[in-house]
């Protein structure tokens, strides 16, 4: 793509970046959550592979490194999952605690982050892992179609 | 003879479910359990989540989220093996 595409694009990566992670982190508070956020940061991947090219993305985004990122993403996932197992699979044993220990009051509320026990913790596990998964696919796809391969 | 059996065995089966389906449905407005009310009551206090449908997903439900993460990474594993660098060219 042109010049004038390129440089909009690297500077409006900044925003998608801070939006997704956003939504990410505010799913306990505000409509949204892990996937979503996910996927507004895997958007924000595919315009890169739009404005560059797939052959210059690829140097940077490597199979590797996205594999860690997701399978990391779905072992912290499992792990708070486990973590709660004293009482019973997917317990929301911080609930009360210092960490994320916030418990709202009933009804319509301004909200505050530092509340909703693993749901944080469990939206941030998956954010990664939707993040670097749909990131790796997309950009598999793209480089397929135009005949070259991703780097290990 | 034995087809014309068939037939309205058949549409007799058919008919039985069709009512005992129409039966068992509940009426419109009044579900069949009252886990949503709970929760709708009770999520912001035991999950402290005030996004309701995050706390069903990742507390009430976190089983059914595993099984979705699952199927994402199904989903990649497979795009990623197919369509993966080969590790070497096959010389001819």
């Amino acid at each position: 793509m042109s010049k004038i595409v390129r440089t909009v694009a690297s500077q409006l990566m900044a925003f998608v970046l801070v939006f997704g992670l956003y939504v990410i982190m505010h799913g306990h508070v505000t409509p949204g959550g892990g996937f979503q956020g996910g996927a507004i940061i895997a958007s924000g991947v595919v315009m890169l592979i739009v404005a560059f090219g797939s052959g210059q993305i690829k140097k940077f985004l490597r199979e590797r490194r996205l594999s860690m990122v997701e399978s990391s993403g779905a072992l912290l996932f499992i792990l708070v999952a486990f973590a709660g197992i004293g009482t019973v699979f997917f317990y929301n044993f911080l609930v009360g605690s210092r960490i994320f220990g916030g418990i709202p009051p009933t009804g319509s509320n301004p909200g505050d982050v530092w509340t909703g026990g693993v749901i944080p913790l469990m939206n941030l596990a998956v954010g990664l892992k939707v993040t670097a998964g749909l990131s790796a696919a997309v950009l598999a796809l793209a480089l397929f179609s135009s005949g070259e391969e991703m780097e290990e | 003879m034995r087809q014309i059996f068939a037939w309205l065995f058949l549409i007799v089966l058919m008919v039985f479910l069709v009512i005992g389906g129409f039966e068992m449905m509940h009426p419109f407005g009044e579900p069949p359990s009252t886990m949503d009310q709970y929760i709708i009551d009770n999520a912001q206090e035991e999950a402290g989540s005030n996004n309701v449908v995050g706390a069903v997903v990742f507390d009430y439900r976190g089983f059914d989220t595993l099984g979705e993460a699952t199927v994402l990474f199904a989903a990649v594993m497979g795009v990623l093996f197919v369509l993966r660098a080969s590790e070497k060219k096959e010389e001819t």
